[in-house]
């Protein structure tokens, strides 16, 4: 009976991830009906005339994981380095501990914050710089085209990139450390620096493993609701520059579900958040094999 | 010419390592940032009134006591309601169910819900249980939470349950245990503080989750302890009073900011403290 009880345990689980699929499916209904697969590739969102099209929200969720990916990949791999390889012993569970802390802290902290703190200094400090550093580069001028609004898609990608630090982070820090000692030490031997034992011996024997963490980490950015929400400026439209206001498919659910009653506006929300979960969902698969087999070589 | 590329090497090494250094410390220094601007806003708002009164319509004074009381409800219950589930489904993953097709396949789905993003539980639950009661409510809001914490929970039991030695099992076999008296009684007790980690954890995981209550359990301005009804909650009165032009309200935001951190920092600690000497012994 026991068995029992546990197996139903792990049957509910399987359940509920099927539940969320076909109520998420369910829910779409009218707007697939209605707009077909116009729905992903049109950008007008007009809840008054019931036109709707997803590709502004997934063109936003889409830039804004691709900055904090830009972002939080390099400083996460930096802290990893810095913790397996140069930190002095004492100071390794602090460091660890910091980082940990920081996933931890709920996603509306960011949020407000991010809304109060760091747009206001974005938009006085860093993205005036960025507009006249690129303004006489084509192309980057129109990505970086003022005027800095301080909420937008570039201030939600920075703010996502701290959010996933931590989980790239810790990820790619663990299997560093699985790196055994014997290769690194005859690559010391030999006279290497410890950037060309990290380039030529760890990355190369973690690669698997690294790129689960940030696939891992990119699940994680293109899902994330409430910091999004707060610095976006919930925008449905394509614009130019990453410092205009914009929005994502979650954010886009968190500020409309409540007010959007039952309809095709309901429906089309669903069907931007079962799209959302398409995509996080082939992500995160593709993060739990690589990281399944980075674990298999571990163990060998 | 060879001292020419050893010059070169060290430079990339030195440059590479700074880079390093200065990744670590913007690392800490971000945390530092949220932690000082947390407490710098949110503590002159700390008083008795907090405590003691409820929210106030947008632009008034007051406190958080109903948000506080309603987060701790729906925290309480989604717990209650996702822990058992996820304690059994972990121990089918570590015991029973070890090689089988159906513990790959729910180790893979666990994995997949532990990051999933928490704002399409809110819309299957909404789904589920808002539109047939016609209203937002506490129930629905907790079920939601449950559904964050199952897969933290499951996650932990299985790896805990995972650290006990399998000679330990099969001495208390040989002594004559039957199955279940061989996990409750010997791998649960050996596995006992790593589990409470995890429901900790947990715990951390929704004290501050918004997403998935913002249309399940709603807000409420008054105080209640219905159940069927909406009920308030700390992350929601952020998430309304934040953007206020209010300076009353915005206050209560980062009041309620700081109250959720605490809340999560102490938790979060709580449960390192306790996994650091069952990570010694093992």
């Amino acid at each position: 009976m026991f068995r029992g009880a546990t197996q139903s345990a792990a049957v509910l689980v399987l359940v509920l991830l099927g539940g969320v699929i076909v109520s998420l499916i369910h829910g779409s209904g009218p707007s697939i009906r209605a707009f077909g697969f116009g729905f992903l590739t049109t950008q007008t969102w007009n809840p008054v005339t019931e036109k709707f099209g997803a590709l502004g929200a997934i063109y936003g969720t889409v830039v804004t994981s691709l900055i904090a990916m830009l972002i939080g990949i390099p400083v996460s791999l930096g802290i990893a380095v810095f913790i397996t390889e140069l930190c002095p012993p004492w100071l390794k569970r602090p460091i660890g501990t910091a980082i940990e802390l920081l996933a931890g802290i709920p996603s509306i902290i960011y949020g407000i914050w991010g809304l109060f703190v760091l747009a206001p200094f974005l938009q006085a400090q860093v993205q005036p710089v960025l507009i006249a550093l690129f303004k006489p580069i084509p192309g980057l001028s129109t990505i970086f085209a003022g005027p800095p609004y301080g909420i937008g898609t570039f201030t939600a990608g920075i703010i996502l990139s701290m959010m996933v630090l931590p989980y790239i982070t810790s990820v790619t820090r663990d299997v560093f450390q699985t790196v055994p000692a014997v290769l690194k030490e005859s690559a010391y031997g030999l006279g290497c620096t410890t950037w060309e034992v990290v380039r030529h011996v760890m990355l190369p024997y973690t690669r698997v493993g690294v790129i689960g963490g940030i696939m891992l980490g990119l699940g994680r950015a293109l899902g994330e609701t409430m910091a999004v929400t707060f610095v976006i400026g919930n925008a449905h439209r394509i614009a130019g520059s990453i410092l205009a206001p914009g929005t994502t498919i979650s954010a886009a659910i968190a500020n409309e579900f409540a007010e959007a009653e039952g309809g095709l506006y309901t429906s089309a929300l669903i069907e931007s958040g079962l799209i959302l979960f398409v995509i996080t969902f082939l992500v995160l698969s593709a993060a739990r094999l690589l990281l399944q087999r980075a674990e298999q070589k571990a163990q060998r | 010419m060879e001292l020419a590329i050893y010059r070169r090497r060290r430079l990339t090494n030195g440059v590479v390592m700074t880079l390093a250094w200065v990744a670590a410390l913007s690392g800490i220094l971000i945390l530092a940032v949220i932690l000082a601007t947390l407490f710098y806003e949110g503590f002159s708002g700390i008083s008795l009134k907090i405590f003691t009164q409820i929210t106030p319509p947008e632009g008034e004074d007051g406190g958080l006591l109903n948000a506080i009381v309603g987060s701790l409800i729906m925290t309480v219950l989604g717990t209650a309601i996702g822990t058992p589930i996820g304690i059994l489904a972990g121990t089918y993953l570590a015991e029973f169910g070890r090689g089988t097709r159906l513990a790959m396949a729910v180790r893979f789905i666990n994995d997949i819900l532990l990051s999933a993003p928490s704002i399409l539980i809110g819309l299957f639950i909404y789904d589920l249980m808002v539109t047939r009661m016609h209203h937002a409510s506490a129930w629905a809001g907790s079920v939601a939470l449950s559904m964050l914490v199952v897969p933290v929970v499951v996650r932990t039991t299985e790896n805990m349950l995972q650290l006990v030695p399998d000679s330990l099992r099969e001495a208390a076999a040989a002594i004559g245990s039957p199955r279940w008296v061989v996990i409750m009684k010997v791998a649960y007790r050996a596995a006992r503080a790593g589990m409470i980690t995890g429901v900790l954890l947990a715990v951390a995981r929704i004290t501050g989750e918004t997403a998935p209550l913002v249309f399940t359990a709603s807000n409420d301005q008054f105080m209640s302890t219905d159940m069927s009804q909406p009920m308030a909650n700390l992350p929601v009165v952020i998430f309304n009073f934040a953007n206020s032009a209010y300076p009353a309200s915005r206050q209560l935001a980062w009041t309620a900011a700081l109250l959720i951190t605490l809340a999560v920092l102490a938790l979060n600690i709580g449960a390192r403290t306790l996994s650091t000497p069952t990570s010694k012994q093992s």
